[in-house]
């Protein structure tokens, strides 16, 4: 959108200098075809090298690079405008194609790099064409124990940070607590929730829930305490009852405070889910991992942490995109 | 711009202070703000309220809004002793203060949700947004208003809920001086209109000529009353008028200021 609006600007420029006269041909997006040159050699490479023992996804990564370069090249020519969100990029794309070349070079093609903790890419590849069914039940079995845990985690905690940061006597009662119990790490209850809890499913949702709970409640609190108090003078002259005040005043001003507790929540909910999951649950991505480690399977390890990665990253982007639409009135905040 | 707001108030508050005397406690010991302040205030009096920077008379509005309870001393009401805020004596503050997080219409709506009327009362909102020239600026945010708009703003987040008791705590000191003309006027027409009562805190001795009945003058701090002058002239009065020119010099002279600026 913004590099729409700068096109615009650009366009008008030449207009008005008249250096372009009549409507001008999109010139082509430069850095993608070379890109794209970058992915096509990616392609010939793991096409025509062939690899030193035989695997069996080559073929397709030849197909998906070529897909790639297409991709780019035709976004590079006839995208105009509407992909030019992704012009910045040009050089990760090369990057990228480059990245890719050397690991099958060094890997599949060379055997430089020993196996099995080297894998080529194409064995990656296989995994996800071959083990899908085990990562995608392993991503469900995540979520369904992560998000339950993280929204009655963050639910708790902003209503206990409210509280304590909005009444004297909850103050009293819990800020000691949080002082003294919130800096030990979720990870440390583990014995406790799993000998506590009926099952491990329950005892990972406390830990998650706990991981949640106390940055959301510290920051929620401490937002709450700060807020201006000439807004809470405005809201009483103008007959703002205290329910009034807490909801229409503490709490909006409060919000950014909230969603850093959240974001925080989130990454320390990502590292105790993944510890219960290979500490006792058996299902989800970390006991996908451990799984994979047990067997010496290294490519369903990394295959296993680039689906993390592109989850949790994931779910910071939502988070992040919520934040941007509640807070829209908040400008230069944290981006992500 | 014509426009008025709802059927006039029944009446405006008298205000009454009684020996009212205030300090803060500070780091450096007790800081005395206030010194034994008697004043009273008709019903629909225009009371300006004229002294030097820091002597008290910021403090003195919020112990009448009933923000603050005063050390000695009684602040009254219709004769009745204040013990907190209500929504019958509204106080337009020193600075804006709108919530950022609120359009301009949502500010200004503030105290009709507070007390439950917002419902039904668009037509109000408007023309409150008209009085003070922002109904282009309705859905703005208060970062996107220059100082003087977000001062507008504030002053129709308050005269939009028909306030009985109207202080204003300097509230065109970020106008530019012909905003500032047109505003001055419309508080006039405004406050005969409705018929509340006003108390105007202001260091601008031409703008207390122009609107008050009745000028007290305060002492550097702490306050102490100096003087107090009536101002007879008849509105709308007129900037240049001999008699104001007269005034203003004699309120100079007890400001301290005796020499010609
Ligand atoms: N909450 C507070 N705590 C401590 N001191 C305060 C507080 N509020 C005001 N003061 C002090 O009281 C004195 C009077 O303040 P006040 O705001 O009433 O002055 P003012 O007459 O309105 O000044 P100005 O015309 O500059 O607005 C100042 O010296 C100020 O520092
Ligand atoms: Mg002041």
């Amino acid at each position: 959108m913004n590099s729409l609006a700068e096109t615009n600007r650009f366009a008008s420029l030449a207009a008005i200098t008249g250096d372009r006269p009549g409507v001008a041909l999109p010139t082509p997006w430069r850095g993608g075809l070379a890109a794209a040159a970058a992915w096509a050699l990616t392609a010939a490479l793991t096409w025509a090298w062939p690899d030193l023992t035989p695997w069996v996804r080559t073929g397709l990564l030849a197909l998906l690079e070529t897909g790639v370069a297409l991709f780019l090249a035709g976004a590079a020519l006839l995208g105009g405008v509407r992909l030019a969100a992704i012009h910045p990029y040009d050089r990760w794309f090369g990057a990228l194609a480059a990245i890719l070349s050397l690991w099958q070079v060094l890997t599949a093609k060379t055997g430089l790099l020993p196996l099995p903790f080297f894998p080529p890419p194409q064995s990656i590849l296989e995994v996800y064409t071959d083990d899908a069914a085990r990562l995608f039940e392993s991503v469900w079995r995540s979520l369904v124990l992560l998000i339950p845990g993280y929204v009655i985690g963050g639910a708790l905690g902003f209503l206990a940070g409210v509280s304590i940061g909005w009444s004297k006597a909850a103050n009293y009662w819990g800020h000691p607590v949080l002082r003294f119990v919130g800096p030990l790490p979720a990870t440390a209850w583990l014995p406790i929730a799993f000998f506590f809890f009926p099952g491990s499913h329950s005892a990972s949702t406390f830990l998650v829930g706990l991981a949640t709970f106390f940055p959301v409640a510290v920051l929620t609190a401490s937002g709450v305490k700060g807020v201006n108090s000439a807004y809470y003078d405005i809201a009483r002259t103008l007959g703002g009852s205290e329910r009034f005040l807490i909801l229409k005043v503490a709490v909006p001003a409060a919000l950014p405070n909230v969603f850093v507790g959240l974001f925080m929540g989130l990454g320390s909910s990502f590292a105790v889910l993944i510890i219960a999951e290979m500490m006792g649950v058996k299902a989800g991505l970390g006991w996908y991992l451990q799984w994979a480690q047990g067997w010496a399977a290294y490519a369903n390890l990394y295959g296993a942490l680039i689906v993390m990665a592109l989850l949790f990253s994931g779910l910071i982007s939502l988070l992040f995109h919520v934040r941007d639409q509640v807070l829209a009135w908040q400008k230069g905040i944290v981006r992500w | 711009m014509v426009t008025t707001l709802d059927a006039p108030v029944d009446q405006g508050l008298s205000i009454q202070t009684r020996g009212v005397g205030h300090w803060f406690d500070t780091k450096d010991g007790r800081l005395d703000v206030l010194d034994d302040v008697t004043i009273d205030v008709a019903p629909g009096e225009f009371v300006a309220l004229l002294g030097p920077s820091g002597c008290g008379k910021s403090t003195l509005l919020r112990l009448i809004a009933g923000l603050d309870a005063p050390r000695t001393g009684k602040v009254g009401a219709d004769k009745v002793r204040i013990v907190g805020p209500d929504p019958s004596r509204l106080l337009v503050f020193q600075d804006p203060t709108l919530y950022p997080w609120r359009t301009v219409r949502q500010n200004v709506a503030l105290g009709l949700e507070a007390t439950g009327q917002a419902k039904g009362a668009q037509d109000r909102i408007d023309r409150a947004l008209d009085l003070v020239g922002l109904r282009d600026f309705a859905g703005s945010l208060p970062n996107e208003l220059s100082g003087g708009m977000a001062q507008r703003a504030a002053l129709a987040r308050v005269l939009v809920n028909n306030p009985r008791l109207l202080l204003l705590d300097e509230p065109l000191g970020k106008l530019d001086s012909l905003t500032r003309m047109t505003l001055q006027a419309e508080l006039v027409r405004l406050w005969q209109d409705a018929r509340f009562t006003a108390l105007l805190v202001t260091h601008d001795v031409e703008e207390a000529l122009l609107l008050a009945e009745r000028i007290i003058i305060f002492s550097p701090r702490p306050a102490r009353i100096v003087r107090e002058i009536r101002v007879d002239a008849a509105y709308p009065r007129h900037r240049d008028a001999p008699e104001l020119q007269v005034l203003r010099r004699e309120i100079l002279v007890s400001l301290g200021h005796d020499h010609e600026l």
